[in-house]
């Protein structure tokens, strides 16, 4: 067994294995892993991040394949999380984003990771950002991040990602349901894919209808793009649109902006379990708990004031670090 | 959170028959296991996944006659970069003497024929991986 130094070091000059197991290691809350993201994430945030999400079978693995291609061929190196569900009974999962992935290994350099979303039901699973950025950190400069087939409102990709595509269909309905989905929200671009069959003029001209209507002046407007993917037409429009969308979040920093505002959210959401686990176990080991749970059992004070009691005395302690804190794990 | 045992699936070469990998696929992950399907691939492209997947087990179907060819090959290319701890396991249709070669001299950790119970397989997975 190597050791987990040794992993990352690895890693970080490019080893696909090694690079693959602390993904892995994240993946599974092993008892490392936040080591292994304080050790990583220094390296991250240099990659673009892409995130690609629509209606399950709305194209989005087969347009990621032909995207993967002509990142490559532009010499980038580029890694992809696909997000398939798992299964609520079992716990199990068949992922099958790989299925449309046919790229020759010996012309192109990439890294792909199917991910099983686990129980969390905004689209992404529980780390596929932390794997996002083992990937960033080991040296991927594009990394596309493809969701679970999604329905109106599973919309975590907007939190990870710099730019998101959406991806539409002829068969993704009229013009209220569009609306309805807050997908429109988080849309950077938008893709009608499946334009080979009928009925595509139509949803991209309701979207564009839509779209109209909104005053975009003082933002970024999403362009509409058609494409079939499967017959890998198009697919360089959205790559173009892909480079535009940087291009314009690279002037005057609103990519900064961009991810300070997601990485706010972020902190304050890991903060807020932090702060859960780590206070309420130092809590309910101490010996005000104890006390105050006989006290409430023997009627001699209430569980409210007993409670506020608790955490009075708990924010009024000397605050000696704690084993744990000073281990800094 | 649990460990679970990922297995990276594939139909073995150009192979056409999807009934047996879609059903051992299913039972595989109704029993709790992590299946990354891929398809039809080749053993190159599917060591390759096996190692982004970071896969414990690679399952390999073939029902069209490339089992000798292709199936040792899995194993070569994975000792190659030094990966022997994933098991490689195969199902379908071929002659008993050919399973037995490819178990006996070809480093495949086990082979499955037609008519093996869904259970035979997961337990066959499940004990291998714990073994490893
Ligand atoms: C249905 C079928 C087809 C269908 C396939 C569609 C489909 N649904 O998959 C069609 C008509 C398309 C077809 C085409 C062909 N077929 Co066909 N086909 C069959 C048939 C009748 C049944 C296969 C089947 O679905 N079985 C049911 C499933 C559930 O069983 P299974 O796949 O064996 O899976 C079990 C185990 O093998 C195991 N298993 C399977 N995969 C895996 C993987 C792992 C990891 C594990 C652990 C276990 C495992 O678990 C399963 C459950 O026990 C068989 C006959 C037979 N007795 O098998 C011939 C058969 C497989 N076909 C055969 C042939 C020759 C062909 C063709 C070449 C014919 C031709 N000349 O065109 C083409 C193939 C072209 C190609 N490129 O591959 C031969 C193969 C001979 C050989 N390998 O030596 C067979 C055996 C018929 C025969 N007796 O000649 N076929
Ligand atoms: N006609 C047509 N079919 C397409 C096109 N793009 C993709 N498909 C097909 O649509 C099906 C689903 O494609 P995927 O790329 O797997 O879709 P997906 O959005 O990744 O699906 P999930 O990950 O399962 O949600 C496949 O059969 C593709 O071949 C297209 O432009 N035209
Ligand atoms: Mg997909």
């Amino acid at each position: 067994m190597k050791k987990i130094d040794d992993i990352i070091a690895s890693a970080l000059t490019g080893d696909k294995a090694c690079t693959s197991r602390l993904i892995s290691l994240v993946e599974r809350d092993d008892e490392q892993a936040p080591y292994i993201m304080r050790q990583l994430y220094p390296f991250s945030g240099k990659a673009y991040y892409i995130g690609i999400t629509g209606a399950p079978g709305a194209g989005k693995s087969t347009t990621v394949d032909k995207l993967v291609k002509m990142f490559c061929k532009n010499g980038k190196n580029v890694g992809v999380i696909a997000v398939d569900p798992s299964s609520p009974f079992s716990g199990g999962a068949l992922l099958g984003d790989r299925v449309r992935v046919n790229i020759k290994k010996t012309e192109y350099n990439y890294f792909f990771r199917s991910m099983s979303s686990g129980n969390i039901m905004g689209g992404l699973s529980r780390t596929t950002k932390e794997a996002a950025r083992i990937l960033d950190a080991c040296g991927k400069d594009i990394i596309i991040i493809e969701t679970v087939g999604v329905g109106q409102s599973e919309l975590d990709v907007a939190k990870a990602t710099d730019t998101v595509v959406v991806i539409l269909t002829p068969e993704s309905g009229d013009g209220v349901q569009i609306m309805k989905a807050g997908l429109i929200e988080v849309a950077d671009i938008f893709v009608v894919n499946k334009c080979d069959r009928p009925g595509a003029e139509n949803i991209a001209h309701a979207l564009k209808g839509m779209l109209d209507r909104i005053d975009y002046r003082l933002s970024w407007k999403p362009p509409i793009i058609k494409t079939s993917a499967s017959l890998n037409k198009g697919v360089d429009t959205l790559y173009e649109g892909l480079g535009e969308h940087r291009r314009y979040l690279n002037c005057d920093k609103k990519i900064k902006q961009r991810r300070q505002r997601q990485i706010r959210e972020e902190l304050k959401r890991n903060i807020e379990t932090e702060f859960i686990k780590t206070i309420l176990s130092d809590i309910y080991n101490g010996n005000d708990f104890g006390k105050a749970l006989d006290n409430v059992c023997e009627h001699r004070i209430d569980p409210q004031n007993a409670a506020r009691q608790i955490v009075t005395a708990w924010l009024s302690k000397d605050m000696q670090p704690s084993e744990k804190w000073a281990k800094g794990v | 959170m649990e460990r679970k045992i990922r297995v990276v699936m594939a139909k073995l070469g150009l192979d056409i028959h999807w009934r047996g990998v879609y059903l051992v696929s299913q039972f595989l992950k109704d029993s709790g296991m992590e299946v990354i399907y891929l398809g039809n691939k080749f053993p190159e492209q599917i060591v390759e996944a096996a190692v982004e997947e970071d896969a414990d087990v690679i399952g390999l179907s073939s029902l069209g006659g490339s089992h000798l060819t292709l199936g040792p090959k899995v194993v070569r290319l994975l000792k190659e970069r030094g990966l022997d701890h994933i098991k490689v396991f195969m199902g379908g249709v071929m002659a008993p003497k050919d399973a037995r070669s490819l178990e006996e001299e070809h480093g495949i950790a086990k082979v499955y024929l037609p008519d093996t119970p869904m259970q035979v397989i997961i337990d066959g997975i499940r004990s291998t991986v714990a073994l490893a």
